[in-house]
C-alpha cells in the first residue's frame, strides 16, 4: 500500500516493475495509418522496461501516431507491435489500454461539462474494474492521494471545464497513474503551457517514471521539454525513425538542424543542454 | 378550480404517458446535449416516423418497422461519424434528411385519406392506448436500468470519450447503444407525443438541467423532473384553456429553459460587493503611485 502524506509525497512502496520478464515494448517494421494518409512507416524499436523514451521530431512527423499504436488508438496496417509481452491486435487492445496510461494532447473541455475534477481521474480505474462494478472506497481514496501527489489538492470538486492547462495535464497524469499503468504514453504534456507549468510537469513526469518504476515515453517537439530522466531519444522526421541515441549523442546541432530544417545551436549549462533556434 | 377532469380515464393515461415520456425523453435529452448532438433527436423522429409511413403504406403493422428504422439510423451515425472524415453533426445531418426524403417519399405514395399518417406527425397524448404506455414503460424502463447499471461507463463516454476509449472503457459500444436508446425512446413515444414535438420534450428539459448543476446525476434526475413537470403542466393548462396539449406542453418546457438559464449558477457573474473586493485587493497602480506606495503614502 503506497502512502502519501501530508506534503502529497509517495512515501513507500514505487513497485518497479523492471524485473518483469521481456522488454516493454517491440516494433518491427510498423507502419499506421488515418485512410489513405500513411503518417508512420518501417519503425523498427525495442525498449527495455524501466526504460525513458524521449520522441522528438518536427510537427507531422508521426510522433503521437508512434504513441497510438502503441496502446491500440492508431491503425497498424504493416509489421509487428508486441507491447508489454502482448502482440498489439484488435482483440488484445482492450486489456493492453488498461495497462497502459495515455496522457494525451492539451484537452479543450466545456466550461459547462458536468465532470468534476474527481470524477475525471477516477475514470482511471473504470477499465480496469470493468462493466457492473461500482467504484469501491479504496479507489477514491488512492485517486485522492494521486491528486495531492500531482499538485491537486483542493480542486477535487472544481469543474473539470474550468481548470488551467496545467492543471488539466496534472489531472491527465494522475487518471493515468490511478490506471496502475506498467507504461506511460505522454503526448506532448507541456504544449502551449506557460514556463513554471512546463517545469511543475517535467518534474512531476520524472517523479512518477521513477516513484512507480514505469516505462515511459514522452513525444514532443520542443527538446527542451525533454525530461532529464529520458536514456534514450528517438528522433522521428516524415513518419520514419532516423536516429535512435543517448541524448547526449542527439543532442547534435548537425543532426537537429537537418532533423527541423532549421539552424540549432546546443548551448550546455549546468550540466544540462539548452537548445536555441 | 375544477380538478374533476383527473377522473376521466383517457386524461389518466395522458398523465401517464407523459410520467413516461416525459421522463424517458429528457433522460435522453441528457446524452445527446451533453455530447453536442442535439440534432440527433429530431433525426431519429424522422427515421421513426419514415418507418412507421412505410409500414402504413404496406398496411403491416407500423411499429416495428419505426423500431427498425430509428435503430439503423443509430447504427448508420455511429460508425460514420467515428470516421475520420466526417464530423457527427454532418452525420446526422445525412441520415436526417435521408430520412425526411423516404418520409415525403412514403407519404407520397399513399393513396386517399393520410390521416393516421400524420397523427404520428402531430402526436396526440389523449388518445394513447394501453399498448402506448406499455411500449413507453418498458423503453423507459430500460433505459433508467441500463443507466443506473452503467452509469460510470455513460459518465465517462458523454464527458470526454477519447479518455474513456484511452483507459480500456468500451467506449464506442457504450457509444453506440446510447444512440440505439435514444431511437428506441423517440419511436416508443411517437405515438403519444408526435414526430414534431418529441424533440422539444428531448432537448428542452435537459438543456435546462444542465443550466442547473454540475453533478451529472443530479442533472438526470433535474431532466427527469422538468420532462414529466413540462407534460403534465402542459396537458392541466391545455384542458383548463381548451388549447392543443403538444402545443402548450412545448410552451412549458422553453418556459422552464429560460427560467433555468436566467437563474443559471454557471452563468452568474460577481456580485457587486465581489467586484469592489477585487477592486480594493487587486488595484492596478498607475506609474505615480508605485513611488507614492514605497514612501508609504498610498492608500
Amino acid at each position: 500500500m503506497r502512502h502519501v502524506d501530508e506534503g502529497g509525497r509517495v512515501e513507500a512502496e514505487a513497485t518497479p516493475r523492471q524485473h518483469e520478464a521481456g522488454p516493454a515494448l517491440v516494433l518491427e517494421r510498423v507502419a499506421a495509418a488515418y485512410g489513405r494518409h500513411v503518417a508512420m512507416r518501417d519503425v523498427s524499436l525495442r525498449l527495455e522496461r524501466g526504460e525513458f523514451l524521449g520522441v522528438i521530431g518536427p510537427n507531422g512527423a508521426g510522433k503521437t501516431t508512434l504513441l497510438t499504436v502503441l496502446n491500440g488508438l492508431g491503425r497498424i496496417v504493416a509489421g509487428r507491435a508486441e507491447v508489454l509481452g502482448i502482440p498489439v491486435t484488435p482483440g488484445s487492445v482492450r486489456g493492453l489500454r488498461r495497462r497502459i496510461g495515455y496522457v494525451a494532447q492539451l484537452q479543450e473541455f466545456d466550461p459547462l461539462l458536468p465532470m468534476t475534477v474527481a470524477e475525471s481521474v477516477l475514470t482511471g480505474c473504470y477499465g480496469r474494474l470493468g462493466l457492473l462494478r461500482r467504484v469501491p472506497a479504496s479507489e477514491r481514496e488512492r485517486a485522492g492521494e494521486f491528486m495531492r501527489l500531482v499538485g491537486l489538492s483542493g480542486l477535487e470538486h472544481r469543474p473539470l471545464g474550468h481548470l488551467s492547462g496545467g492543471e488539466r495535464q496534472r489531472a491527465a497524469i494522475a487518471r493515468a497513474l490511478l490506471q496502475r499503468p506498467e507504461m506511460l504514453l505522454l503526448d506532448e504534456p507541456t504544449a502551449s503551457l506557460d514556463w513554471q507549468a512546463q517545469r511543475g510537469i517535467l518534474e512531476l513526469i520524472r517523479t512518477v517514471h521513477e516513484r512507480f518504476g514505469l516505462t515511459s515515453l514522452i513525444v514532443t517537439h520542443d527538446l527542451n521539454t525533454l525530461p532529464d530522466v529520458c536514456s534514450r531519444i528517438a528522433c522521428m522526421k516524415e513518419g520514419r525513425l532516423v536516429r535512435l541515441d543517448t541524448p547526449r549523442a542527439v543532442a547534435d546541432p548537425e543532426l537537429l538542424s537537418e532533423l527541423y530544417g532549421t539552424r540549432i545551436r546546443v548551448v550546455e549549462e549546468d550540466g544540462r543542454m539548452h537548445l536555441f533556434y | 378550480m375544477d380538478w374533476g377532469f383527473l377522473g376521466y380515464g383517457f386524461m389518466q393515461k395522458a398523465y401517464l404517458a407523459g410520467l413516461l415520456g416525459g421522463a424517458s425523453c429528457a433522460v435522453t435529452g441528457v446524452l445527446v446535449v451533453t455530447m453536442r448532438i442535439t440534432a440527433i433527436g429530431t433525426c431519429m423522429a424522422h427515421a421513426a416516423f419514415a418507418g412507421a409511413l412505410l409500414g402504413i403504406l404496406l398496411g403491416v403493422d407500423w411499429l416495428p418497422l419505426a423500431f427498425g428504422f430509428s435503430i439503423a439510423a443509430a447504427g448508420l451515425i455511429g460508425p460514420l461519424s467515428d470516421r475520420a472524415d466526417f464530423a457527427p453533426e454532418t452525420v446526422v445531418g445525412i441520415v436526417f434528411s435521408a430520412m425526411l426524403g423516404l418520409a415525403f417519399l412514403f407519404l407520397g405514395l399513399m393513396s386517399g385519406a393520410r390521416t393516421s399518417a400524420l397523427n404520428l406527425f402531430w402526436g396526440s397524448i389523449l388518445t394513447v392506448e394501453r399498448t402506448d404506455l406499455v411500449l413507453m414503460g418498458v423503453v423507459c424502463g430500460l433505459l433508467l436500468v441500463g443507466l443506473t447499471l452503467f452509469f460510470k461507463e455513460v459518465r465517462a463516454v458523454l464527458c470526454h470519450r477519447s479518455v474513456a476509449l484511452a483507459v480500456g472503457v468500451p467506449a464506442t459500444a457504450v457509444y453506440y447503444v446510447m444512440l440505439v436508446c435514444t431511437g428506441l425512446t423517440v419511436t416508443a413515444s411517437l405515438r403519444s407525443i408526435g414526430g414534431l414535438l418529441i424533440y422539444s420534450l428531448v432537448i428542452n428539459p435537459a438543456a435546462a438541467a444542465y443550466q442547473l448543476s454540475y453533478d451529472l446525476k443530479r442533472i438526470f434526475i433535474l431532466a427527469a423532473l422538468f420532462g414529466v413537470a413540462s407534460c403534465w403542466t402542459g396537458l392541466t393548462l391545455s384542458y383548463w384553456l381548451d388549447v392543443p396539449s403538444g402545443a402548450v406542453i412545448v410552451l412549458v418546457s422553453t418556459l422552464i429553459f429560460v427560467l433555468a438559464t436566467i437563474g443559471s449558477p454557471k452563468k452568474r457573474s460577481l456580485s457587486r460587493r465581489e467586484r469592489l473586493e477585487i477592486n480594493y485587493s487587486g488595484r492596478i497602480e498607475e506609474p505615480g503611485q508605485a513611488a507614492g506606495q514605497k514612501r508609504g503614502t498610498h492608500v
